[in-house]
């Protein structure tokens, strides 16, 4: 199958070692654990395992089946047949971290020019070369901001409407650190917008993090946030959804000093949650504080133009304990298919399917606002993802949606006590106008009891 | 000569792909203020991307157009039913946050992934988390410290790292507040025990193993290692890396260790991707499952004659929370499960077993023109040498471009620290005798050019789409992004 050797093979190979047996070589291992009897099922043909895992996907119910408007942080988009043509192709698949310049400048190119989008993108002055998603982007600012001022301020405001899990990932990261994360508790005024976050910010504060949209879908303008977060001498931080900045301000614009996001949108299907690719730029005074890979442009020995990676000397593989972050993997692949994505759409395409999003999502919300004993919950703009008050628990609803085919919206009672009977609703450009009415007349429907 | 940068091949006008007019009612934009001004992206038709990305494809080495010994990284071929499998609609369609219900073929998979590494690696309980290994590393080092914690023992802060171990194991001890204290290996390569006598006190949290490690030998005293650390009260992490050596062979929790991570993307023929994605399992013994991160896939309803089980997502009663959004790299969990149902129990030893039979006889080949500083039967990979003391000015760098020359990417070079002008050199299991002679027969060749054109050496390699890159001037100038001007330095 994997292994090419012939019983010929074998045996001229043990003899150019040296010894009899296969087993001579395992001399080492502890007699009592050498050769355990692993309790594994049966080895299958390549047939056979494509037909169990074809069974097994069978048995998921999924958004090709399902009028999918959950979203929540991973969203229905369409990908174009040509960014998996590129991603399959095996050299990329199956090259190796490109740590050899001279046998990795299409991954190397590759990687800058995503380096280039993202930028150009966020309004950013620097793109690394990727983290892993959305939630370890922002758990690795924190890291970042906190060693910017070394140490000297430790609070972190984290605004309630920054993606719970998220949330939940920057305190896991940072349990045994001196780090205070506030802004997000219990008492914390969900229906407020960034202004809630202003008294939080002081001298002691290294860093605010927003999201935008936020959790919520909706869209602040955080100018005056990163002007109160600069007057304190704090930095700011904005997690973003790249595709609504197909349309929107960039939060480069607004004075984000850090923005990270989950990169998922562009291109990369939604695969039960990852893959994904968790997006992180920077302004050029922060370039050398900045955790992860990272390629810039120089010249060969020949007096070509090349790539290589660089700033390694931040790294953990020549820090070793001194490093800002351990990462040393990256999302390679999936910042080569979202590069490949933005590539084909263009800044027309990616503006058209931003729109396309805006416009179904804001058509869906004033057809259910309309309907009777269900609200938006809020007045604030908003992208591709609102808040529905709804009459019934979600979990009651989504049952009862699932028998009309239609995958509801996200259960904000999960995360957020006070939102009880509230549902986050994605709506996305899969989402077609009978879909929407669909759901429109199974949400009438369901609330007639 | 070189590819174009996207930016140069934009053209005002050109669109690769289009999408729908909008089917429902236009709404208001919002606001002006909230709008950006320009999207400065590129603008190019599909066929110009592909021949774009394809070109730039071709600039690579890959698996698939040659061979890597790689050691360390475990670079062995990556079946392409892995990339059918993950692409099957169910799969690839599927939201993280449906309702388990509609997702149970996921999570069966993802059930099953959890039973099987557990008990490859000798575990009771694991997490699927993790993005790859150095985030499986930090997840392990969270639940040692939180183990600890719970029992109230918060003096200790050391952790132990031999000098041997890959540059993660530091780096992630530091992150999460440990004290990080280097341990000598011995005149075999193996944990030098009476360094590790001295350290073995109450402030002691654990020790991060390598096992085979990055010399490629299995420790001769590895249960000792792990009583001694035992007994004074710390932990054992194993760091995964090298688990294609272990496979069917020994279970590392069988010896003893407490936590470890495995990768998939090493043993279990997950692609590389240029970098990643990765995947970083963490097994646990039973004394740790309780701080397993979460959510974990359990069965949550045992079902009965008629319904089958209900699989669901847990959460372990003392976890350290979550290290990243959703359920990990599914898409690797696919992979790595296609892979595992076509080995079962004997094609695992098989793995580990002509893994170190290509190292060994690799080795066999090379030993007498090459320094072996550790003179041992090796595991799945070796490290030798790459200096001679009659030409000085070659170095191990010298041999790893001239290699490229001969069509074969380098080995890990320059690691581990602790032997000189190191070539760590893995040949994995995948490659056949051929391949392995043809490599030999290139590594000789260039030992003998080392001694009588030792320039040809140094001006390596020749037949490159690009010779040696300038990294001083990459750091210095800082150009990041195509058409924008180096960056000041600050």
């Amino acid at each position: 199958m994997f292994t090419p050797h012939t019983d010929a093979d074998r045996e001229a190979m043990l003899r150019a070692i040296g010894i009899d047996h296969l087993a001579d070589l395992f001399k080492v291992v502890p007699a009592k654990h050498r050769f355990p009897d692993l309790a594994l099922p049966p080895a299958e043909t390549e047939m056979e395992a494509v037909a169990e895992l074809q069974n097994l996907a069978w048995a998921n119910e999924s958004a090709r089946d399902l009028a999918c408007f959950l979203g929540a942080g991973a969203y229905n988009h369409y990908v174009p047949a040509a960014v998996d043509a590129v991603l399959r192709r095996g050299e990329f698949l199956t090259a190796y971290t490109p740590y050899q310049p001279e046998l990795s400048q299409g991954t190397l190119q590759a990687i800058f020019e995503y380096q280039s989008l993202v930028a150009a993108l966020t309004g950013m002055d620097v793109s690394n070369a990727s983290h892993y998603d959305g939630a370890t982007a922002v758990a690795e600012a924190v890291n970042m901001a906190y060693a910017n001022f070394r140490g000297k301020r430790a609070k972190i405001v984290l605004s309630p409407a920054l993606h719970p899990q998220y949330r939940q990932t920057v305190r896991t990261y940072s349990t045994d650190s001196p780090l205070q994360l506030v802004g997000d508790g219990p008492e914390s005024d969900l229906n407020a917008g960034p202004e809630a976050l202003l008294p939080l910010i002081d001298g002691e504060t290294a860093l605010v993090v927003v999201q935008y949209p936020d959790f919520f879908g909706r869209v602040y303008d955080y100018t005056s946030l990163a002007e109160a977060a600069h007057a304190a001498g704090a930095l700011l931080c904005v997690a973003i959804n790249p595709m609504a900045l197909g349309m929107l301000k960039t939060p480069g614009q607004m004075g984000a000093d850090i923005v990270t996001g989950e990169g998922q949108p562009l291109g990369i299907p939604m695969s039960f949650g990852g893959p994904y690719l968790g997006l992180f730029a920077t302004r050029k005074e922060f370039v050398r504080k900045m955790a992860g890979r990272l390629v810039g442009e120089s010249i060969d020995n020949r007096g070509q133009l090349a790539y290589v990676l660089t700033l390694t000397a931040r790294e953990q593989h020549i820090r070793r304990e001194k490093a800002t972050s351990n990462i040393c993997s990256n999302q390679g692949l999936m910042a080569l298919g979202s590069a490949v994505y933005m590539s084909l759409l263009g800044k027309n395409g990616l503006r058209q399917v931003a729109e396309l999003n805006y416009h179904k999502a804001h058509h869906a919300a004033a057809r259910i606002h309309d309907l009777p004993k269900y609200s938006l919950w809020s007045g604030a703009p908003f992208f591709n993802e609102f808040v529905i008050q709804c009459p019934l628990p979600v979990a009651e609803i989504n049952d009862l949606l699932l028998e009309h085919d239609i995958l509801g919206g996200y259960d904000l009672s999960q995360d957020y006590p006070a939102l009880t009977h509230h549902m986050l609703v994605a709506v996305t450009e899969m989402n077609s106008h009978e879909e929407i009415e669909m759901l429109v007349e199974a949400l009438r429907e369901v609330s007639n009891g | 000569m070189g590819e174009p940068q996207l930016c140069d091949l934009s053209v005002p006008g050109r669109q690769g792909i289009r999408f729908p007019q909008p089917d429902v009612p236009l709404s208001d934009l919002p606001p002006a203020g909230l709008l950006r001004d320009e999207l400065p992206l590129p603008e190019m038709s599909e066929l110009e991307v592909i021949r774009h990305y394809t070109r730039l494809s071709q600039l690579n080495y890959s698996i698939d157009t040659g061979y890597y010994p790689l050691g360390s990284c475990t670079m062995k071929y990556n079946p392409k039913v892995n990339e059918e499998t993950v692409r099957l609609p169910g799969f690839a369609y599927a939201h993280p946050l449906q309702p388990v219900e509609t997702v149970q073929g996921s999570l069966v998979l993802l059930y099953n992934l959890q039973e099987w590494l557990k008990e490859i690696g000798g575990f009771a309980g694991i997490t699927l988390q993790p993005a790859a290994g150095a985030h499986g590393e930090l997840t392990g080092v969270l639940i040692i410290r939180a183990y600890h914690r719970s029992r109230g023992d918060h003096k200790r802060d050391k952790i132990l790292i031999p000098d041997s171990a890959h540059g993660t194991n530091p780096a992630t001890s530091a992150m999460s507040g440990l004290r990080v204290v280097e341990l000598k290996s011995d005149a075999r390569g193996n944990v030098d025990l009476e360094a590790l006598k001295l350290e073995c006190d109450d402030t002691l949290a654990g020790l991060m193993l390598t096992n085979p490690n990055t010399l490629g030998l299995f420790d001769e005293n590895v249960e000792e290692v792990i009583h001694m650390v035992h007994q004074a009260g710390g932990l054992v992490y194993g760091d995964g890396a090298n688990m294609n050596a272990l496979l069917g062979i020994v279970r590392p929790g069988d010896l003893g260790i407490d936590v470890l991570h495995y990768n998939l993307h090493k043993t279990f023929s997950t692609p590389h991707g240029g970098g990643g994605p990765g995947s970083g399992p963490v097994g646990v013994a039973e004394n740790l499952v309780d701080f397993l991160p979460g959510p974990i896939v359990d069965v949550i309803d045992m079902g009965d004659e008629e319904t089958p089980p209900l699989y669901g997502l847990v959460q372990p009663p003392k976890s350290i929370g979550r290290v990243k959004a959703f359920h990990g790299h599914f898409g690797m969990a696919v992979r790595a499960y296609t892979y595992l149902v076509m080995h079962g129990a004997q094609g695992l030893r098989q793995i580990a077993e002509m893994a170190v039979l290509n190292a060994n006889y690799l080795l066999s080949r090379l030993r007498d023109t090459y320094h072996l500083p550790y003179d041992r039967v090796c595991m799945h990979e070796f490290v030798l040498e790459g200096r001679w003391p009659e030409v000085p000015d070659v170095h191990a760098l010298d041999i790893a471009k001239r290699l490229m020359d001969y069509k074969f990417h380098p080995p890990t070079n320059y690691f581990p620290l602790i032997v000189h002008e190191a070539l760590m050199i893995e040949p994995t299991e995948t490659e056949s005798k051929e391949t392995l002679d043809t490599f030999a027969d290139a590594m000789l060749k260039i030992a003998e050019e080392a001694h009588t054109n030792p320039q040809l050496l140094k001006d390596a390699p020749h037949n490159t789409p690009v010779g040696r890159v300038d990294e001083v001037k990459a750091a210095k100038e800082l150009v990041l992004c195509c058409g924008v001007s180096a960056l000041d330095r600050e």
